[in-house]
């Protein structure tokens, strides 16, 4: 197959499909980034919700958990911990994040163990008001069900 | 060996593999951690050994890949290497910043280490693959532009070859991408989006590239085929790596809040990127067949092989079997992106890091033709061990994918994460006995350093 190929031929192939799939790359990206702020309701992005990812970051949470699908596998997926743990109920996730956080980690012998990461009762509270805005992202319908 | 300064190549070679052997022990303690929660906590939490295993596979493969350009460039360029001294500065940087961050993990909290090194000027850190502090991550860009300027001068300055044009570019998109690292939005799918620039364009785009010129250079040495041949079959390579690759950064796009048309977009490039690593088994296995010299290093040939064997099972089958969008709204997040990961990265780039350094260890320690024939012996034995073991270690976390996804996504009677994860204990077991495999493979492989070569008479 190869030998009805020459060289230039082949050379054109690289910079010229490169160049084509940087380019659509490109335009896609730009539009994307039109269309990420109203898919993930960037307005209902409060402060609050801003410092709750500093801390995700902070404490390396993607080192154990997914979030929409990203991360280590070592421990449940996050982005719909809102539903599964709070019944889509702010307050009543709110409670169960408090006193999950405190309770870690759980004298329960060879279970995987979460640290306990010292948080202040306002940084749980932040820490939940972003997972509750990533569970209201719009993922295309993911996750399949509810348990992640 | 040609040229003196292709020397400054071997500290390179032996600090990767030395990287490499830590990073498989840190992934045996993760393989009993998953089974046994009360091991090493809270001394060394999961989230800590994950940081150093995956870190290490990343710093070890770049130094590979500085060790390989180091000791082909001079060759390639038919003049010494622009700088040997700025190489040799430039090794002992990446090495002392490396170690110093590896032992910051290890030995301070992680939310401390995001204050003791100004990451609130500059927030970068807490995302998978780059957790390395702000200095880490300025360290790593000063490694990498002294990299670039010292092949690129030597480039400049000698004979001009299409692996070293393939490599330069790679070499100049891998730092390009990286400085996106520096920018997290405060949009959590923004940063998303973002983050896949450097990860996805790094794998699946400017590494496959050095991958590419390596793989080139070291079949032209040890088959004697013509360069216009490789030059012609090295750029049909990157080219459909480059047409499915930058397109395919969109099957990352499904489910984490980017635009629906990703859905068709990365499904389609991802249906055509086994295509590159398919060509690249033709690549090899054609080349052997037509050669025209007959190399008594008859290793760095079978690694060659290796290479563009497994990395087709692992980047091309196993990445095709779970990127098509309906398959990946099932698959997504599972162990099965476990599975694809550990052997596309040993397929294609621990295993092309073996290659040259099989062909050019022998040759800068004084064995122009290769090792002795037991040492070689020794060798392949290494190469089934690990091969074997990194194969059952990828089914076995493949089985666990298939089992998580029937546990917690398929049916009516769904078991929750834990429950899950409780079932799929025994197939751990299994993946962490191949692990071993894996790392007894490597000290057999670091044996046949040492096999005494026999006197010629």
């Amino acid at each position: 197959m190869t030998e009805r190929i020459t060289k230039s031929m082949a050379k054109n192939i690289y910079y010229g499909g490169g160049m084509f799939a940087l380019l659509i790359f490109a335009g896609l990206t730009f539009d994307s980034v039109q269309q990420i702020p109203e898919r993930s309701n960037q307005t209902a992005m409060t402060e609050s919700v801003v410092h709750g990812k500093a801390l995700w970051e902070k404490n390396n949470c993607v080192g154990c958990h997914t979030i929409l699908g990203e991360g280590a596998y070592y421990a449940p997926e996050l982005g719909n911990v809102f539903q599964r743990r709070g019944a889509s109920d702010e307050q009543t996730f709110k409670a169960y994040m408090l006193g999950w956080m405190a309770a870690q980690p759980l004298a329960i012998p060879d279970r995987r163990k979460m640290p306990q990461f010292n948080l202040t009762e306002k940084e749980v509270n932040e820490m939940s008001d972003f997972l509750i805005w990533t569970s209201k992202v719009d993922t295309n319908e993911w996750l399949p069900t509810i348990e992640g | 060996m040609k040229y003196t300064s292709q020397m400054v190549a071997k500290p390179y070679f032996i600090f990767a593999l030395i990287l490499l052997a830590g990073e498989i022990l840190f992934g045996l303690l993760m393989a009993v951690q998953y089974l046994f929660g009360d091991f090493l906590f809270p001394l060394i939490p999961f989230n800590v050994l994950r940081m150093v295993h995956t870190n290490l596979l990343i710093v070890l493969i770049l130094f590979g890949f500085m060790g390989a350009s180091y000791y082909l460039v001079p060759e390639e360029a038919e003049r010494e290497l622009w700088s040997p001294k700025l190489a040799i500065i430039t090794f002992w940087v990446f090495a002392v910043t490396g170690v110093a961050t590896i032992l910051g993990y290890l030995f301070v909290p992680y939310a401390e280490l995001t204050e003791l090194t100004f990451n609130n000027l500059l927030p970068t850190m807490g995302r998978e693959f780059l957790e390395q502090p702000l200095p880490t991550k300025l360290g790593i860009v000063l490694v990498v532009v002294s990299y670039i300027v010292n092949v690129t001068m030597t480039v400049i300055l000698g004979r001009k070859t299409v692996i070293t044009t393939v490599l330069f570019t790679g070499l100049f998109f891998m730092a390009a991408f990286f400085l996106v690292a520096f920018y997290v939005p405060e949009n959590l799918v923004l940063d998303k989006f973002l983050w896949w620039f450097t990860i996805h364009l790094w794998v699946e785009a400017t590494w496959e590239l050095i991958l590419g010129a390596i793989l080139a250079f070291v079949l032209i040495k040890v088959t004697g085929v013509d360069r216009e041949h490789i030059d012609k079959w090295l750029y049909l390579i990157i080219a459909m790596t480059m047409i499915s690759g930058i397109l395919g950064t969109g099957h990352h796009f499904f489910y984490m809040g980017a635009p629906e048309y990703w859905l068709w977009i990365g499904s389609i490039a991802s249906a055509v990127e086994p295509l590159p690593f398919f060509l690249m088994i033709l690549f090899a296995f054609t080349m052997s067949k037509n050669r025209k010299i007959k190399h008594d290093n008859e290793m760095a040939l079978t690694w060659a092989k290796g290479t563009a064997v497994v990395s087709f099972l692992g980047a091309g089958v196993l990445g095709f079997i779970h990127t098509l969008a309906p398959v990946n709204m099932f698959t997504h997040g599972t162990q099965l992106t476990a599975a694809h990961g550990h052997l596309s990265f040993y397929g294609a780039y621990i295993m092309i890091i073996f290659t040259i350094i099989s062909y050019a260890m022998p040759i800068m320690r004084g064995r122009p033709h290769g090792n002795c024939a037991k040492a070689q012996a020794l060798e392949l034995k290494s190469f089934w061990m690990m091969n074997i073991g990194m194969v059952g270690l990828t089914l076995s976390l493949a089985t666990a994918g298939v089992m998580q996804i029937l546990d917690q996504r398929v049916g009516t009677e769904l078991l929750g994460f834990m429950e899950s994860q409780t079932t799929i204990a025994g197939v751990y077991t299994v993946r962490a006995g191949f692990g071993v495999l894996v790392f007894l493979g490597l000290l057999t492989y670091f044996a046949s350093f040492f096999v005494k070569e026999e006197q010629i008479a």
